[in-house]
């Protein structure tokens, strides 16, 4: 039954979309709401049962499709609006509902008294249905057409109190960087259909290992252009710059898209056609390069900043960045694990951090925080579980995921790169706790006036965190490690990355349960290093950071400033462009074309000028030219 | 056998229903300029009703023109009155009929002086336009041409803004200096095809079939397509086109950008490509470059505008480049999506300049840097702003796309003997034309940033009215197909598929036999008669 239906988990909060979106305005926010949560309430429904209905088929069968119509058809070029269910499908599936759903219970509190309550769910909406498309699409057009819906809601969303200006400017920012990066996936998906005469997921993905050659020219190009696309959405080096500005938007928004589920879309591109990936050897590597360079690049930055927004911003990016190493070195099904766990903990992080700013009047400022502890029992105790799951702390969720990748990165990737993730484990654990005591314990340097307001935040919002609470500590248990012999998540997607068993990449170190509990070991000292240095630094000696920061003034300023990276594009990217362009215009456009066509139209006046002499109104003067023609005309007729 | 409205022949009707509807309303009194607008808006609406059945009608599988109708008109000379359509030209008679009616209901409160003349104009430019995609003979042709010049003439001249009289000699300079080469092109045509057959004609079917040698067809498609080039307008032939759309009113603007930016497009596929494909073949690089430079030259140019209008008269460059690269990629979907594309330019851009009208009558500017923070007084308007910002941006769901992804489809996979290593000249010429694709983005948003976002710091943007219901009426049938061509545009392209595997079987056949040798490789250009004859 629930199969059958499978179209309307997209379909529900489309309709809720358009209901808000048209009846803005004119409803009550009692029934704006129960639109709004309950179209996405439906669908989380409808997806439990078609994830139900997928476990009762054997395993080697769970993929169902299902046609609505055909989008567009020319020459032999034809797309469909077709729903695909499989096990990665169905993961992406339940966590966008899943997650979604608790969203919008939390979002009904945090933005109870916005004006445009209705606008508000009205985009939420229609962003749920953008990235449930993407995930479901059964080929590559359909999926771009969620890919790039998703980005208008983050446009949307980001710039929702688009009268202040840096709402406005982010918006803008993150739409056209990921346009960027979606002029990579068009040409990939251009490239696979003159390639594979078909953009069908089927299609290309069983033609794929026939058609290609394992480090052909075409499946390098194919992978890189659609890993371009990715870089983009998933906020990777280059493209990152958007998202640490898309916190502008509200919280809940920041939670739901820019945290557990837009932003993980390119990490699903990958898993999705890790059959290019496996193809081309150098465009593997590319992911896991960029992937590790993202995530110690990115944790740098967040060890420094003040928002509270910000420094997890630049830790999603860095986890992102985690999600694709375990990709780039071919183990597809951890960087999943992570992006679900990652969900689960990074949604709770921020919406945590929406209910603390929320208790706050708005303060965003870490230095005007501290010692909430007892003020937000529910967020404090909630936000504390989140914090240890990303600090990769046992049993907590991101402790299985995180080591999972840093394992594959050991066994595929070689010490280098594991040593890297290790790193920034101790980064990411010192900067989550260093935001956690700032935030909870301490002195509070919270403002007298606001002292007054600070309240716990109602159930609609502590209730989402709670649940969230639960599945970040009990996330990691679908996937328990090797030793364990569990293998649950990695068991369900397996019939999607089977064939990627025989072209993965060779394994440097053998896989031994040994290695793995000695590397797991080294990851949770290592995290417990790091929040005991955030202790150190925060709680115990609070005047150690400002000395250290004077003593290390250089890199202080360089990770504190984020290299410079928005002020280089701005003066060797953008201003470039736009003052070639005003030259253009002033210089080519109007002096030259118009110069000519204005200067032709003067030649002809002139001319005319000269022809004008002629009419000098004297009949006499007439008469003689006349004469003198008639002369002219019959001596020559006469002499030929 | 032909589909008749009132005994009349329904392209006929089209065509020469709206003069009806002029000459009816010089008789109406100039004192009561309600009842000409009225009248005005029920002629137009009523053409675009008349127009609906030949949509409904066309047979899709049917090869050839349609809805056909010919009588010997001066048979000595052999010039008849011969009409006809294909599926492109009915779509853009559908897109005429449905602008020229929302035009004329934008105008009603934009044009306060000389209603009932600027009602007449209006009417009978519509008859020019239809004329235009109507005739199948070259001399009726050619009269509808020149006649659909002097209403546009005179809107942007009498109705103008204040360097209207500049804007409109530049207009009609430009044009009258490419179709005057047109007509010699004609007459050499015509006289040539006498030479060849012993027949004289201008009737364009006969035409295509005239014997030239390329050198002849050479200098005739160079007529033909400067002509049109000017008309698209193509880099570096488009200068005219900012002045006019600035000067122009709202409505002159909609019609300029949404049809008679067309007819350039149209003249290419009815009658440059089709008469002369061997020299066509043979421009196709001249061509595509342009395009190509048009694309990003435009994109960029429009960009740095600080004028509204200017803005998206510079963007019309940069889409009207999309267009003419798909049409010269010489493949199904290349065709179909330039001719998608510029019927979806008419309507994207169409709303464009209908937002910026109703900006304007609240106003009295279309400086960007006077706008700020509109979203707040006036939602509706920024919701359908929006949507056609988005429209014109490509986004997937709306139309633009639609156009845009067959376009850079079918440049991507063209000209594919010419090879650049593993690359294609394809590959390259559409990775640089999506570069468009996100400079649309650019100067887009940011222009609707400057205009509807960030806080009101002009007082007089304060208090706003939003949109009338009138004004709802304009926007709402052209968000409608926005909308409708984005999800579903398989009824639009499948009127198009004929006509376009006509074309393409004809360039082909000649190409094909001017080649000695196949191509080397199984072209991956399918051309659409291949498979598509269903």
């Amino acid at each position: 039954m629930g199969l059958t239906l499978l179209w309307l988990v997209p379909l529900l909060p489309l309709v809720g979309a358009i209901l808000n979106g048209v009846l803005a305005g004119t409803l009550p926010r009692k029934m704006v709401s129960a639109i709004g949560v309950g179209s996405v309430g439906l669908s989380l429904a409808i997806a439990v049962a078609c994830f139900g209905d997928l476990l009762a088929l054997p395993p080697e069968s769970r993929r169902v499709t299902q046609g609505l119509f055909t989008w567009i058809q020319s020459g032999d070029f034809h797309a469909e609006v077709r729903y695909a269910l499989d096990p990665l499908g169905a993961v992406m599936m339940l966590v966008v509902t899943g997650v979604g759903f608790l969203i919008h219970v939390y979002s009904t509190g945090y933005m109870g008294h916005e004006k445009a309550y209705g606008r508000y769910f009205s985009y939420l909406n229609l962003f749920t249905f953008s990235m449930l498309t993407l995930v479901l699409a059964d080929n590559f057009l359909l999926m771009f057409l969620g890919w790039e819906a998703v980005g208008l809601c983050s446009y949307l969303l980001i710039g929702f109190w688009y009268q202040r200006p840096a709402a406005a400017e982010a918006g803008k920012k993150a739409f056209v960087v990921n346009r960027i990066g979606d002029w990579g996936f068009l040409l990939g998906i251009f490239l696979i259909f003159v390639t594979f005469g078909s953009v069908d997921f089927a299609t290309v993905f069983t033609q794929a290992p026939q058609r290609l050659a394992v480090g052909s020219a075409v499946a390098t190009a194919i992978a890189l252009l659609l890993f371009l696309g990715a870089t983009g959405k998933s906020a990777q080096l280059p493209l990152y710059v958007w998202l640490p500005d898309a916190m502008e938007g509200p919280t809940p928004v920041s939670a739901l898209i820019h945290a557990a589920t837009m932003v993980t879309a390119g990490v699903y591109m990958v898993a999705r056609c890790h059959i290019f990936y496996l193809l081309s050897p150098p465009a593997l590597q590319v992911v896991a390069i960029v992937g590790i360079l993202t995530a110690l690049f990115a944790a740098t930055i967040g060890l420094v900043q003040n928002d509270i927004k910000r420094v997890l911003a630049y830790s999603t990016i860095s986890q992102l960045g985690y999600m694709f190493v375990g990709c780039g070195v071919g183990a597809f099904a951890s960087g999943i694990f992570h992006l679900m766990t990652h969900a689960f903990f990074k949604a709770l992080l921020f919406l945590g951090a929406g209910s603390v700013i929320h208790a706050l009047s708005g303060e965003q400022d870490l230095w005007k925080m501290g010692g909430l502890k007892a003020h937000l029992p529910w967020t404090h105790a909630t936000f504390l579980i989140a914090t240890l799951a990303i600090a990769g702390v046992f049993p907590f969720a991101g402790f299985f995921s995180k080591d999972e990748i840093l394992y594959q990165a050991w066994l595929r990737g070689g010490p280098l790169l594991w040593m890297a993730g290790v790193i920034g484990a101790f980064m990411t654990a010192f900067y989550m706790f260093r935001l956690y005591f700032l935030t909870f314990h301490g002195r509070s340097r919270v403002p007298q006036e606001a002292k007054h307001h600070l309240h716990e935040s109602p159930n609609s919002m502590t209730g989402p965190l709670m649940i969230l609470a639960v599945l970040s500590v009990i996330g990691g248990f679908v996937q328990v490690p090797i030793l364990a012999g569990g293998q649950r998540l990695d068991q369900f997607l397996e019939p999607v990355f089977a064939d990627a068993v025989d072209l993965a990449p060779a394994a440097h170190a053998a896989s031994a349960a040994g290695a793995e509990v000695g590397l797991m070991v080294i990851s949770l000292v290592v995290a417990l290093m790091g929040i005991f240095v955030a202790y150190k630094f925060y709680v115990a000696d609070p005047e150690l950071p400002r000395r250290l920061a004077e003593q290390m003034r250089g890199a202080y300023r360089l990770v504190f400033n984020k290299y410079w990276v928005d002020e280089i594009y701005e003066s060797f990217v953008v201003q470039p462009i736009y003052q070639g362009s005003v030259r253009l215009w002033e210089r080519f456009d109007a002096a030259v074309i118009d110069g000519a066509v204005n200067g032709v139209g003067r030649q002809i006046e002139r001319g005319a000028e000269l022809l004008r002499l002629a009419q000098t109104g004297y009949v006499q003067v007439y008469a003689l030219i006349l004469t003198l023609g008639a002369v002219v005309l019959i001596g020559y007729l006469a002499l030929r | 056998m032909t589909f008749t409205i009132l005994g009349v022949p329904i392209l006929t009707f089209l065509t020469f229903f709206p003069t009806v509807g002029a000459l009816l309303i010089m008789l109406l009194p100039a004192s009561k300029p309600r009842t000409v607008r009225v009248t005005a808006f029920l002629v137009s609406i009523i053409t675009f009703a008349a127009s609906i059945p030949l949509f409904t009608l066309f047979d899709s599988t049917q090869r050839g023109m349609q809805f056909t109708e010919q009588s010997a008109w001066v048979p000595s000379l052999g010039i008849s009155y011969h009409m006809g359509v294909d599926g492109i030209s009915m779509l853009l008679i559908l897109l005429t009929t449905l602008l020229t009616a929302v035009s004329i209901l934008a105008s009603f409160s934009a044009i306060t002086t000389r209603v009932k003349a600027y009602m007449v104009t209006f009417l009978l430019l519509e008859t020019g336009m239809i004329g235009v995609f109507t005739a199948l003979d070259l001399f009726l042709f050619y009269i509808f041409w020149e006649v659909m010049l002097i209403p546009m003439y005179l809107l942007i001249g009498v109705w103008g803004g204040p360097r209207r009289v500049y804007a409109a000699v530049k207009f009609i300079l430009y044009t009258v200096a490419g179709s005057l080469l047109m007509l010699v092109g004609i007459l050499k045509l015509y006289i040539a095809h006498h030479a060849a057959t012993g027949i004289y004609t201008f009737d364009l079917l006969q035409l295509y079939d005239t014997p030239l040698d390329p050198g002849t067809q050479l200098w005739l498609f160079g007529a033909f397509a400067l002509a049109f080039a000017i008309k698209v307008p193509m880099f570096p032939f488009h200068t005219w086109l900012p002045d006019a759309h600035v000067e122009a009113p709202t409505a002159g603007s909609v019609i300029l950008a949404g049809v008679l930016l067309k007819m350039g497009v149209y003249g290419f596929l009815r009658f440059a490509i089709p008469l002369f494909p061997e020299a066509a073949m043979t421009y196709t690089p001249w061509i595509v470059g342009l395009a190509l430079i048009g694309i990003i030259y435009g994109a960029l140019v429009a960009m740095v505008q600080r004028d509204v209008k200017k803005l998206v008269a510079y963007s019309s460059v940069s889409h009207l480049g999309f267009v003419m690269l798909g049409i010269f990629a010489w493949n199904a979907q290349g065709l179909s999506g330039g001719i998608l594309q510029s019927i979806n330019h008419g309507l994207s851009t169409g709303a464009l300049f209908l937002a910026v009208g109703i900006l304007y009558e609240r106003r009295h500017t279309r400086e960007i840097a006077d706008f700020g923070g509109l979203s707040e007084t006036l939602p509706w308007f920024a919701a359908f702003f929006m949507i056609v910002c988005l429209s014109s941006m490509g986004l997937p769901g709306l139309n633009g796309f639609i156009g845009e992804f067959l376009v850079l489809l079918g440049a991507f996979r063209a000209w594919p003997l010419e090879s650049l290593g593993p690359l294609t000249v394809g590959n390259l010429v559409s990775a640089i034309a999506a570069i468009g694709v996100i400079l649309a983005a650019i100067y887009l948003l940011w222009m609707y940033q400057r205009v509807m976002f960030g806080p009101v710091t002009n007082e007089k943007n304060r208090g706003l009215p939003d949109l009338a219901k009138r004004e709802f009426w304009t926007l709402a049938p052209v968000i409608l197909l926005i909308i409708w061509i984005g999800v579903y545009p398989n009824p639009f392209l499948r009127k198009l598929d004929v006509s376009v595997s006509e074309l393409l079987s004809r360039v082909h056949a000649q190409t094909l036999s001017m080649r000695t040798a196949p191509p080397a490789l199984p072209p991956l250009i399918v051309p659409a008669s291949a498979e598509g004859s269903r």
